[in-house]
């Protein structure tokens, strides 16, 4: 019995480790996605944005993030190496990987922010908004919700019917709260919207990278997803692990599906960035439960997410809300949608319980953010010169483009 | 000696270059450039939003040669890039005051 034990405890740790690794590579994903639907005076500067975020939020979840959401101590001195014995109660995989695979959620919700304020934000500005959110806005809402906790003592989420299995709402609403915040303070980029109320399109520099980064973002949503089920070994969990895989990706193909016919009905032709969209607001949207719907629902959900998303973007553009990348909409509006849809296949929860986690998530994140932002912009600046913007952040953050021609070096 | 500037559409230049060898054009000059003529641009979406594509891409050919030259290139060019569309392109012809070949110093037609 004990050796059976061991051999459930090795394949659950190692199956979310590898889930974990999955979902670290769609900070990947995001960086290719962000980097393609920008111009080309700044892929530079939004690379390193996201791979410096990532480093920032594993570092500060790994101070005291992980400590506000699920308790324990700060720089995560008392993880032990044995979670079958060492932990209150048992739990059958090495707590140090429960960590790992927590940090990367952080990292992802971080991710989204990066690409909402692309071409005009500071670089450092930025690195420390992702000090604030990764190290206390997002722990303070996953201890809500994940962790369990009351809301500041008032009322508990899990109490009330809400059930968020992926991050939906915990991950992918709270990442795009905090974009939200963001872009409301830093305005949209220059030439975007004229004067006489025309919107403009800038379109992105390299949509193979773009393309890219979407494949990448689906493939690690298995992880994202399938290691949300927290365990593989044993027969039950196993079906789990399966359904939630099956699901997962019938969601991407029915958003791609939805929004690439929206786009083709509304635009006249097959605008490939919207299909793109749509793929990952199908995956926002299972996300908050892919383990209770059938297959057939799983791709209707997407597919609602997928036209969804088509709409929210042409709205937050006519509202003047520029976000490069529609991020706001993939993860925020679709998020919402998605935990929505959760009490129509899961029993357990119910719509005032998702109504008020969302709007929890929402007002903690989105106000917390205005004023980390707020502060942000009336110290460091949180926007580059007109001048900066100009001739892309590029050279003005990084001192280096991405696609040098006619340098010559001294010699 | 005279300058000739084409200026064509993109996928007629095979034909163009094909047209000039069988006249006995020894060399031209090949730039990629964006421009406007009667034409004009169009709009395109992304994401929803509207943009302007106020200058085409067309290509354009540079062609040294002998006055003697001229007519032959000129009908050469005319027919190989013609489709009868708008935006079929244009012809400017330009006096040469010299050129020089650098590898020898040889000047004027023979430099050609």
């Amino acid at each position: 019995m004990n050796e059976i034990f061991e051999l459930q405890y090795a394949l659950d740790t190692f199956y979310f480790l590898m889930c974990g690794a999955l979902v670290m590579w769609m900070a990947a994903g995001f960086a290719m996605l962000e980097a393609g639907l920008v111009r080309s005076k700044n892929t530079t500067e939004i690379l390193t944005k996201n791979i410096a975020l990532f480093a920032v939020a594993c570092t500060m979840y790994m101070i005291c993030g992980y400590a506000i959401m699920y308790g324990g101590d700060i720089f995560l001195s008392s993880i032990t190496g044995d979670g079958a014995t060492g932990a209150e109660e048992p739990a059958t995989y090495a707590p140090s990987a429960d960590f790992y695979f927590q940090v990367v959620f952080v990292a992802t919700a971080m991710s989204i922010v990066s690409g909402s304020v692309a071409e005009r934000m500071k670089l450092w500005a930025f690195l420390a908004f992702a000090v604030v959110m990764s190290g206390f806005i997002y722990p303070m809402e996953g201890s809500w919700t994940w962790g369990g906790n009351a809301v500041f003592g008032m009322y508990t989420l899990g109490d009330l019917g809400f059930s968020d299995f992926a991050g939906s709402g915990i991950v992918h609403l709270a990442g795009a709260s905090a974009a939200l915040a963001g872009v409301l303070l830093l305005g949209a980029r220059k030439g975007k919207y004229g004067t006489n109320g025309s919107i403009n399109a800038i379109p992105g520099a390299n949509l193979p990278m773009a393309t890219l980064g979407t494949f990448i973002l689906w493939l690690g949503w298995f992880g994202f997803n399938g290691g949300s089920v927290l365990a593989t070994a044993s027969v039950e969990s196993a079906n789990a692990v399966a359904v939630v895989f099956m699901n997962t990706n019938a969601a991407a193909s029915g958003g791609l599906i939805g929004a690439l016919i929206v786009a083709r009905i509304m635009f006249g032709k097959a605008d490939l960035t919207m299909a793109l969209n749509g793929a990952l607001a199908g995956l926002v949207a299972i996300t908050a439960e892919p383990s209770t719907p059938t297959a057939l629902q799983a791709t209707l959900f997407g597919a609602m997410g997928g036209v969804l998303v088509v709409f929210s973007i042409i709205t937050l553009d006519k509202l003047k809300i520029d976000d490069p990348v529609g991020a706001i909409s993939v993860h925020g509006v679709v998020g919402l949608l998605g935990l929505l849809l959760v009490p129509l296949t899961n029993d357990g929860s119910s719509f005032s319980g998702q109504l008020i986690g969302a709007a929890t998530i929402f007002v903690w994140v989105f106000g917390a953010s205005l004023v980390v932002w707020g502060v942000l912009k009336a110290t460091m600046g949180i926007r580059v010169s007109e001048e900066e913007e100009f001739s892309g952040v590029d050279i003005s953050e990084c001192g280096m483009e991405a696609y040098p021609e006619f340098v010559s070096s001294k010699s | 000696m005279k300058m000739i500037t084409a200026v064509i559409k993109p996928f007629k230049l095979d034909e163009v270059r094909e047209a000039l060898g069988e006249i006995g054009v020894s060399g031209v000059t090949v730039t990629e450039v964006k421009g406007f003529g009667r034409q004009k641009g169009h709009t395109e979406l992304y994401r929803g939003a509207e943009y302007v594509v106020d200058f085409l891409p067309k290509v354009k050919v540079e062609v040294a040669l002998a006055e003697s030259m001229v007519e032959n290139a000129v009908e050469a060019i005319t027919k190989a890039a013609s489709t009868g569309k708008i935006g079929d392109g244009k012809i400017f012809i330009s006096q040469l005051d010299d050129a020089i070949r650098i590898r020898t110093g040889e000047t004027g037609p023979e430099a050609i």
